[in-house]
């Protein structure tokens, strides 16, 4: 029986890696609780051969929705494709690695079964026949054990949290479904798309990592950034609202839809720590917040956090560490 | 044009929070406050109403305590023309799918256009309630929204997904979540802070909605909290307000820490 269904998102022609992480998460999961996984992939013009490469990930039957509304990103087709799957399959536990278009496509599909929801999900346990997720809280100083009172259960992993391994190279049988499209999923079409030009340093092999965010003020709030940078010998990064603002360009970007970074010091200034952001640089090794708002999120999961006027602060630090030399 | 903005309230990032052993909830007893994110959904409307679509209506609507009306001011002072506000005790409790059937009734009973809600929860990180209301209303969904225009009977949002940056058109009523890239929330002048205790507030129960109370709040609950732990990781995080020294200190800790040669 196949008890546990995984989305796995096909992007630029690939199946993520978050995707194959939480597909072999799944497959450990599966075997505890004595049910095996399916891979669940919606896309257009897939490759057959390709995709039974996931059985080397622990999916036992890869079913593949192929149709033009499947590739285009957006989400609500995408719970069309996972609920035609849900009434053919009858899966205990639906799951997916979190992206912009996953976790959208997870919580239509949790209203539309009436399946309960848990989100940012970053272990799963099998604990009396049952999953049980470890869903992070408080800014990660706790961990809640969430699991499901609902027949099926729904579940986003946080983005990174199951790192993907190269596999057993086996393969697995690929099944084609064709889904039933309601009229709402069709009222959202996709009518452009820029790809994200990478221009600049590769910020991902800095040690050290200057990070700006809206409460620069400014785009010239970036010179000070840049400074602080050079006296560290490190490199700039950049949130994804400065970078939407035109601040500063999309190759610094660090987050959910930007660069997933471990630099040995994340230097985060005027940064409020939306979860976009922190998913991708909360492996760094130590992480310092300066920010005017005492409010803000990202003071919960710094190591030193300085409440006060960057403006002031990130010159004086630029100075002492130049003095070092 | 008929904007509906769904608000919630969350504990004051300052106070000290803490989830109750016995019922595994946030305990919410210190000072509350309107979800900073939110902000940008309602300056997102009042760009509308300034902007293209004059004669817009704004409804403020969240489920909350009752105590929760200071919050709801707030965002009637932002620029909200009335309030819709769901208070009962039996929501309480009321996991991620019950808060969307509730958001979801309230928003059925009225025709509004564009409903919009911030991009998550400031308190539980939530970024998926967009997309569980729009999947209950069966309309179009659209999140992380960093520009909104307005068309004929439709919306065309720009979004920043992994691969780029996607442009996308939905029929209206259309569900979007707005990201913290797509303005610069104003904070409403004195007069907007008074004047919004004046303005129409609806307080309404689950009986009123319709809802059947079992299928929402701790009742009805589709997922449940069986245990909490302390994860292994950071240890306690240091944090000074600057007198001038800050930066010394900081330096201090890096090189003590030997981030810093």
């Amino acid at each position: 029986m196949a008890g546990i269904a995984v989305l796995c998102e096909v992007q630029g022609g690939e199946v993520s890696r978050g995707s194959i992480g939480v597909l072999e998460e799944a497959g450990r999961l599966g075997a505890a609780l004595g049910v095996s996984v399916d891979a669940i992939v919606c896309g257009s013009g897939l490759d057959d051969a390709k995709l039974a490469a996931l059985g080397g990930f622990g999916a036992s039957t890869v079913r593949v929705a192929d149709d033009a509304l499947l590739a285009s990103g957006i989400a609500q087709p995408v719970v069309d494709a996972c609920a035609t799957a849900q009434e053919a399959g009858g899966y205990r536990y639906w799951m997916a690695a979190a992206s912009i278009m996953t976790a959208d496509a997870m919580a239509g599909l949790s209203a539309r079964l009436g399946a309960g929801i848990v989100i940012d999900a970053v272990e799963l346990h099998a604990e009396g026949g049952a999953l049980v997720t470890r869903r992070s809280g408080l800014g990660d100083s706790v961990l809640a054990h969430c699991g499901f009172v609902s027949a099926v259960g729904v579940v986003v992993t946080r983005a990174n949290a199951f790192a993907a391994t190269e596999g057993n190279g086996g393969t697995a049988p690929v099944e084609r479904f064709a889904p039933t499209f309601r009229a709402w999923s069709q009222a959202v079409t996709l009518v452009g798309h820029e790809d994200a030009v990478e221009t600049g340093p590769d910020i991902s092999a800095a040690d050290v990592l200057v990070a700006g965010g809206r409460g620069l003020g400014e785009a010239s709030g970036f010179d000070q950034i840049e400074e602080l940078a050079t006296a560290f010998g490190g490199a700039v990064a950049a949130t994804r609202a400065v970078v939407d603002a035109g601040w500063y360009p999309y190759s610094s970007q660090v987050g959910q839809t930007g660069k997933t970074v471990t630099p040995k010091l994340y230097v985060a200034c005027g940064i409020s720590g939306a979860i976009q952001h922190k998913v991708g640089m909360q492996g760094s090794g130590t992480i310092v917040a300066i920010n005017k708002d005492k409010n803000a999120p990202i003071f919960d999961y710094a190591d030193f956090g300085i409440v006060g006027d960057l403006n002031a602060i990130v010159p004086q630090l630029t100075a002492l560490v130049k003095a070092r030399g | 044009m008929r904007i509906a903005i769904c608000v919630k309230e969350v504990p004051d990032p300052t106070a000290v929070k803490r989830i109750d052993d016995g019922s595994h909830r946030l305990v919410r007893s210190g000072e509350n406050t309107l979800n900073p994110y939110d902000r940008h959904a309602i300056e997102a409307a009042v760009q509308i109403k300034e902007g293209p679509a004059p004669d817009t209506e704004i409804t403020i609507v969240t489920m909350a305590p009752e105590s929760a009306g200071r919050s709801v001011d707030r965002a009637l002072a932002q620029g909200g023309d009335r309030s819709i506000h769901i208070a009962d005790e039996a929501a309480a409790g009321s996991d991620l799918l019950g808060t969307a059937r509730v958001l979801a009734a309230a928003l059925k009973r009225e025709s509004f256009d564009l409903i919009l809600l911030g991009q998550q929860a400031a308190d539980s990180e939530c970024y998926v309630m967009a997309g569980l209301v729009a999947e209950l209303l069966e309309v179009p969904c659209i999140t992380q929204a960093a520009s909104i225009e307005l068309g004929d009977g439709s919306v065309t949002v720009k979004r920043q997904v992994e691969t780029g940056y996607d442009t996308v058109k939905a029929q209206l009523p259309c569900v979007v979540s707005v990201s913290d890239a797509i303005n610069d929330p104003r904070y409403p002048p004195l007069p907007a802070i008074m004047g919004a205790k004046r303005k129409p507030h609806e307080v309404v129960t689950l009986a009123e909605l319709g809802i059947d109370a079992s299928t929402v709040g701790a009742a009805g609950a589709a997922t449940s909290v069986g245990g909490l732990s302390k994860p292994a990781g950071r240890g306690d995080t240091i944090v000074l307000e600057d007198d001038g020294t800050a930066a010394e200190q900081l330096l201090a800790f890096l090189v003590e820490k030997k981030v810093v040669a």
